[in-house]
């Protein structure tokens, strides 16, 4: 059978992204024909003003050479303009500069025709020397001038204007930039962070000519331009004119064929959230053309979005909406840090948090409204800028860290490596991911070679940031970095994996909503993309299955990872380790005896104490797991599990001359009435009988401190990765209080918090706020999430003992022999 | 003439889930079976650093190593991109419920390649 035809009309990074997304998805669906009026193949184009600047040249910016194409088996045709669409025909007509004529016709029809430089309706604009910045001939013709003339004015202080500017000063050209606001960047700026730009691009050697209105362009008899005239009747001399006074979607093909476009804002081909067009259901359109809910977006991230579903759609598999992006700016220059998201200008009914440092060129601006950041500007320093961008995306209450908001991540938890936050400043060979041992240079060199966009794709490439997670920050500033400044922004939900596009709080709310009870009922329910998951998305669904529906859903061992399902953690040579429970950290002569007996007889080459005061067996082999739970006869200590691990207490009240409570009884019953509970990552307690806190509970999930009056609660902190103090939660009084309102905490985070999320990520994501509303100001919501954990941990079995009902498989203990 | 060697049935494998199968010499055999009951053998061994495939978790026709989470392909037993690398395949032969492994492959193939240690044996001499 004949293949349909798909044509794409604009070869550029929208476009050509979504043929990828395509080719991923269904490789031989199409026959795809390409027309791009540029003689290149697709480049990056944000990457045009490192090249002006002599950063880079044009070969290290292409994204996909010919042989790509060839090799997807796409027909391109390079510098063919496309001159009509014949809607009823299905016939694209092109014409290559020759004047010769090329036709395809197409089953389906994507538009990605990009943008146009605007150009100001002034006498003079088709002088020679007069060019916008636009592509790689504009790129070219600019660097050719710089060789051989002085003066150049460009005209638009915006980013591209600023970038174009930088680039020809580079090339030794006396540049202008004139600019009708009053401030540079107006749309990405606040007046003070604009004039601080100013002042620094002034110190490196351009001029300004802010509201400025151009009049006229004048020219020599030659007809080539020699000066801009401004309305006041001034003249300067410029031998080139760049116009980057903004862009307008190119779609001027798209309305001769008759397509819907947007009559207010930007302008644009009308589509849908599946990218098709509001006209033609044959027809896409995707990238800076399209005009999204009334946006039309400038930015490679969104477009890569869109591209995306794009392909989902064209790849006949019909999920996936497109439902708009939040975007960020960042301005290549390089020794220049300037960052916005969000509503930077604020105004009514907002609140704004302020740091000026003038002389040491320091200057952030944080717009809250509704207790929740919605926009921020930072000008140089802007370290923080895609912590902020976070925030403002996920729309989090800040009172609860609103005061330490301005001075940035680093100052409530995470200390990044070795202090390092400033990824620019770090030298080729210094270690960004101290797991997996990748070093700054090597990054940058993979996003360089690779083509890579995402934090993802650095991901998979390079598996910096991909185990613990940390150098995650530096990672995303890299990428900025290096791949050009406008890759931060991010769909505004995220989903579990690759597997599904729903999100783990949308996962969660259908288990809850529609009583799914089985992982291959909510796979049918939400349309899952793979016929059994993937390791990532499997465990997250088991989890969210037992805590939503205790003595209901069944466990699937198979859909938990290793450790889980051998009730043991693997080590790297395929042996494991055993960590009995210790009650409170507590143990007696009988068990000490029953360990060393187990070590002996199965030949454990390592005993450890642990940090959570318990002893760990490291080396024993799986076949013999069963019978040293069972020689030893302690209940598990579920180390190997995202479940309550230990409780760590110090002596208390019962021997210690400063005690004032009995923190290891405390402890003792905590961690008998909550051990079993899995929850969606490890939880650690600890429990110190005074204020010195020798159990280190300030970095626990729960920490409780015991006062003369009382006990201290402490939520969410962390020793690992990320060093978090824990919260203040509550001043209690009785021991029955804490059990009560520890319990109830756990419950919350057990129905709240996502797969893999720490209770001081979840609590950073919900609000300490929320926490407190629910606990402490709700007594009847407290006592029932209390009741609900108890119901949920009554009669739930040890692991280690009661197989059958643990759902233990006993088989994985004993190898098949070959008969 | 390939002489299959039965291992055990097919049911004594879980569904999404792998067995050991031990040899006298070099790393076991993972027996795989996927969810439309197709059994796959691969040599126990990552191509990454050793981890025991038999332990990931099972999914289409792939399967997560338990240590670094690489993707390895059950038929191909190659790593999915942008990962390199691939452990040795065995051919599986089902007859009616019995899963059989080739003889000469279940005795020579991947023997010879090394294993992972860990523990106080790899602490230098003296030291412990």
């Amino acid at each position: 059978m004949k293949k349909p035809r798909l044509v794409l009309i604009g070869n550029g990074m929208a476009g050509v992204r979504t043929l990828e997304e395509l080719l991923k998805i269904a490789p031989d669906l199409y026959d795809i024909t390409v027309f791009g009026a540029e003689p290149h193949p697709n480049y990056n184009r944000i990457l045009l003003s490192p090249v002006l600047a002599g950063e880079q040249t044009i070969e290290q910016i292409i994204l996909n050479p010919l042989d790509w194409y060839a090799e997807a088996g796409i027909t391109l045709h390079l510098g063919a303009k496309v001159t009509s669409v014949h809607r009823s025909k299905r016939l694209v007509t092109a014409q290559r500069a020759d004047g010769s004529v090329i036709e395809a016709e197409y089953d389906r029809l994507l538009i990605a025709t990009g943008s146009n430089p605007f150009i100001l309706p002034v006498p003079g604009r088709d002088l020679q020397g007069v060019i916008a910045y636009r592509d790689i001939a504009d790129t070219e013709a600019m660097i050719e001038t710089a060789k051989t003339h002085r003066h150049a004015v460009v005209i638009g202080g915006g980013l591209l204007g600023l970038e174009a500017a930088n680039g020809l000063m580079l090339r030794g050209m006396q540049v202008t930039v004139v600019h009708i606001a009053p401030w540079l960047m107006e749309r990405q700026l606040d007046d003070v962070a604009g004039k601080l730009l100013q002042q620094s691009l002034t110190e490196r050697g351009l001029q300004f000519e802010l509201g400025a209105q151009t009049a006229e362009l004048l020219g020599n008899e030659a007809g080539r331009v020699r000066a801009v005239k401004f309305k006041d009747g001034r003249e300067i001399p410029a031998d080139l004119v760049v116009m980057a006074a903004g862009i307008r979607p190119n779609t001027d093909l798209a309305k001769s064929m008759g397509l819907l476009c947007a009559q207010d804002g930007r302008g644009g081909i009308v589509v849908s959230d599946t990218l098709q067009t509001a006209t033609d259901p044959r027809i896409y359109a995707v990238g800076e053309c399209a005009a999204h809910r009334g946006i039309a977006y400038g930015l490679v991230a969104p477009l890569f979005e869109q591209g995306k579903v794009c392909a989902n759609h064209l790849a006949e598999f019909g999920i996936g909406r497109y439902v708009g992006s939040q975007t960020s700016t960042k301005l290549k220059v390089t020794g220049i840090d300037l960052f916005s998201a969000g509503d930077f200008m604020g105004g009514e009914g907002s609140e704004e948090i302020l740091l000026s440092d003038p002389i040491g060129g320091v200057y952030k601006k944080l717009v809250v409204k509704n207790d929740q950041l919605v926009g921020a500007c930072l000008y140089g320093d802007t370290v923080d800028g895609s912590w902020y961008f976070k925030l403002i995306r996920e729309g989090r209450k800040i009172a609860d860290i609103r005061d330490k908001l301005m001075f940035g991540e680093s100052n409530i938890g995470d200390v990044g490596h070795q202090g390092h936050s400033k990824a620019a400043a770090m030298a080729d060979t210094d270690e960004v991911c101290g797991c997996n041992g990748v070093t700054k240079g090597a990054i940058c060199k993979a996003i360089k070679d690779k083509g890579l966009f995402t934090l993802e794709e650095v991901r998979r490439h390079t598996k910096a940031s991909a185990s613990c997670g940390s150098c995650t920050g530096l990672v995303e500033q890299l990428l900025m970095f290096t791949a050009g400044g406008d890759y931060s922004a991010t769909p505004k939900k995220k989903a579990i994996c690759g597997c599904t596009e729903h999100s783990h709080q949308e996962v969660r709310d259908a288990i809850f909503k529609e009583h799914l009870t089985s992982i291959p009922a909510v796979m049918q329910a939400l349309d899952w993309k793979t016929p059994n998951g993937c390791p990532s998305c499997r465990p997250a669904l088991n989890y969210y299955l037992i805590s939503s529906w205790p003595k209901e859903a069944k466990d699937d061992p198979q859909s938990r990872f290793i450790n889980e399902r051998s009730h043991a953690n693997i080590q790297k040579d395929g042996t494991y380790s055993v960590i009995p429970r210790m009650w409170g950290g507590e143990t007696t002569a009988a068990e000490l005896r029953r360990i060393a007996d187990a070590v002996d007889k199965y030949q454990i080459p390592t005993v450890k104490v642990t940090g959570g005061q318990r002893i760990d067996l490291l080396g024993v082999k799986k076949e013999d797991l069963v019978n040293v739970w069972k020689d030893i006869g302690m209940p598990s200590g579920h180390a190997y599990a995202k479940a309550l691990r230990t409780v760590k207490t110090c002596v208390g009240s019962e021997w210690c001359r400063m005690g004032t409570q009995d923190s290891t009884q405390m402890g003792k019953d905590l961690e008998r009435a909550m051990w079993r509970m899995y929850a969606p990552h490890k939880v650690k307690f600890a429990v110190s009988g005074c204020p010195r806190n020798c159990a280190e509970a300030g970095i626990k999930d729960v920490g409780i401190i015991g006062v003369d009056s009382g006990w201290e609660m402490y939520v969410a902190g962390n020793g690992g990765i990320k060093t978090e103090v824990a919260h203040f939660l509550v001043k209690l009084r009785t021991a029955e209080e804490v059990m009560e309102y520890t319990g109830a905490f756990m419950q919350l985070y057990r129905k709240e918090g996502w797969y893999l999320e720490r209770t001081c990520h979840y609590v950073s994501r919900v609000g300490l706020d929320h926490v407190k509303k629910k606990i402490l100001d709700d007594a009847e919501g407290r006592r029932a999430l209390w009741a609900e954990l108890q119901f949920a941990l009554d009669g739930e079995p040890d692991p280690w003992f009661d197989f059958d009902k643990a759902r233990v498989d006993t088989r994985q203990f004993i190898p098949v022999n070959a008969a | 003439m390939t002489t299959w060697t039965t291992i055990c049935r097919i049911d004594d494998i879980p569904l999404l889930g792998a067995r050991r199968v031990a040899r006298d010499k070099g790393a076991a055999v993972a027996l795989f079976r996927t969810t439309g009951n197709r059994v796959f053998a691969l040599l126990d061994r990552c191509p990454h650093k050793g981890g025991q495939l038999s332990q990931g978790i099972v999914f289409g026709e792939s399967v997560a190593c338990p240590l670094h989470n690489w993707t390895i392909g059950l038929g191909s037993g190659c790593a999915a991109a942008p990962d390199e690398g691939s452990t040795p395949s065995f051919q599986v032969n089902l007859a009616g419920e019995e899963v059989q492994l080739d003889a000469d492959e279940l005795a020579t193939l991947g023997t010879d390649l090394p294993l992972p240690t860990a523990g106080p044996c790899g602490r230098r001499a003296g030291s412990c």
